[in-house]
């Protein structure tokens, strides 16, 4: 049977990787490609990096980092921030990233997700959808852009089937009001989107235990977790956490 | 000019880095070349033919860069491993745009169907069929039919280890004799075929681990 998969997400600044809260106060995690590693002996499923990197004379480094992660770790790599052109896409997968993660261009720009999409492939191009909850529309989670700043005006869980029909392989879903907050990811929006389309979610922001792990695929539906801090921090190994998921029924690969 | 001990085939289709580091990674005394050259293709000792995206673009592209005829020449005479759309290509047909494959091997490529995709517990399985799955190896009687084995390119890997997919297509060859592996999502398809000197998986061995890394390093080795 296919297992749920756990990918440890790295934010990368100007080749380093740091951790914030609800985006802001970001502090030092360590080097990219000793961080990879480590999550590849743990297990790890996937890797997940984000390049942060506020100004555009340090953008080539995320290349570069890849590069070196890709030619001592076998496992599938996703690569985002900071995605505006198809040819941005080709020279991360070039660099030996398997996947690129497209976000604040695909609501400027939907066609750039088509146009990725059938140039390289779906199985490769994962569109990040970060959504918060609001009051004033008349659906429910509204989606974000530019890192959680700008308010679209798009429903999220329309937005995800508009992704998935456009070509996007996977969805990557971080809810806004729960990143860096430790109390779990956010449920009912992950089963929303995951009932609405076919493709796979990843669910993302938020976890601060294992049985937030757990309760993203059981009671949230997603097919993969996505988790930064509890892994950077030391506060439990991959390993742990896949062990903590087999024991609750999940099937994991271990 | 350096002799070539494993080509990689370029299409233009994809990422070929993953696939010629991991090669790199488990055999660096070997000269692994990615190439769109058919004469790399035929000078080269076991040929690899990787493959992403959609198969009719796949097909095409091939075909654009003259690359058909040594890519069927080395399926028929050479250690090959395909991989992905690199296997699909060798079948007759394939459900994705309707498009006719190379046809080295009798049988088609068919989608998930949306209307079975549903697992033991009546949960919603997605397409494409993305993550880690149980292979199941193939037993066959061996030379003399004196013991059930499984294939070289199994070997020291454990029957049901998990490998990486991502598709939405597989393939169901005519003769189920050629299937050297098995997955299931909720039923049960091919994950690799085996047949003379080809083989050809639909899992991703360069981004599997340990386990595929252990099957690159068995095909380097492989003598069909």
């Amino acid at each position: 049977m296919l297992a749920k998969r756990i990918i440890p997400c790295l934010d990368v600044t100007d080749g380093r990787v740091v951790k914030g809260i609800n985006f802001l106060e970001l502090r030092d995690a360590g080097d990219p490609v000793e961080i990879a590693k480590r999550y590849d002996d743990q297990g790890a499923d996937e890797l997940t990096f984000l390049d942060i990197t506020a100004s555009s004379d340090n953008r080539g480094l995320i290349l570069h980092i890849i590069e070196q992660v890709a030619s001592q770790v076998f496992i599938p790599l996703t690569v985002g921030g900071g995605v505006r052109e198809v040819e941005d896409v080709r020279r991360l997968l070039n660099a030996g990233a398997d996947k690129v993660s497209i976000n604040t261009t695909a609501v400027l720009n939907p066609q750039m997700v088509a146009d990725a999409a059938g140039r390289f492939g779906s199985q490769c191009i994962v569109v990040a959808i970060d959504a918060k909850k609001v009051e004033n529309q008349p659906f429910e989670w509204e989606v974000f852009t530019h890192g959680g700043r700008k308010a679209t005006g798009l429903d999220a869980v329309k937005w995800a089937e508009y992704m998935a029909k456009l070509g996007a392989g996977e969805l990557l879903v971080t809810s806004m009001d729960r990143d860096g907050t430790k109390i779990g990811f956010n449920n009912p929006l992950n089963k929303a989107i995951s009932n609405a389309v076919d493709v796979p979610i990843i669910a993302s922001g938020g976890v601060g235990n294992l049985q937030h792990l757990v309760d993203g695929v059981t009671i949230g539906g997603a097919d993969a977790v996505l988790a930064a801090s509890i892994f950077h921090y030391g506060e439990y190994t991959v390993k742990q956490a896949k062990e903590y998921m087999a024991q609750h029924g999940i099937e994991v690969r271990l | 000019m350096k002799k070539i001990d494993i080509a990689v085939v370029d299409y233009g289709m994809g990422n070929l880095r993953s696939v010629s580091k991991a090669l790199e990674h488990v055999a660096p005394e070997k000269n692994v070349v990615v190439t769109s050259n058919p004469k790399d293709i035929e000078n080269a000792e076991r040929v690899v033919f990787p493959g992403q995206g959609a198969m009719p673009d796949c097909m095409r592209e091939l075909d654009a860069r003259g690359l058909r005829e040594s890519v069927m020449h080395a399926a028929g005479n050479k250690p090959f491993l395909g991989i992905c759309i690199g296997l699909q290509m060798l079948f007759e047909h394939s459900e994705e745009g309707d498009a006719v494959g190379l046809g080295l091997l009798k049988g088609n490529v068919k989608r998930f169907a949306a209307a079975e995709m549903h697992g033991a517990n009546g949960e919603k399985l997605k397409v494409p069929h993305m993550g880690w799955n149980q292979v199941y190896q193939t037993w066959h009687s061996s030379a003399d039919s004196s013991q059930l084995q499984s294939h070289a390119l199994w070997k020291n890997i454990e029957n049901g280890a998990r490998f990486y997919y991502v598709h939405s297509y597989y393939v169901q060859p005519e003769d189920e004799c050629i299937i050297s592996g098995y997955s299931e999502y909720p039923n049960r398809f091919t994950g690799a075929i085996a047949l003379d000197n080809l083989f050809a998986v639909q899992f991703h061995p360069e981004k599997s681990a340990n386990a595929g890394l252990q099957m690159l390093s068995n095909f380097v080795n492989w003598l069909p």
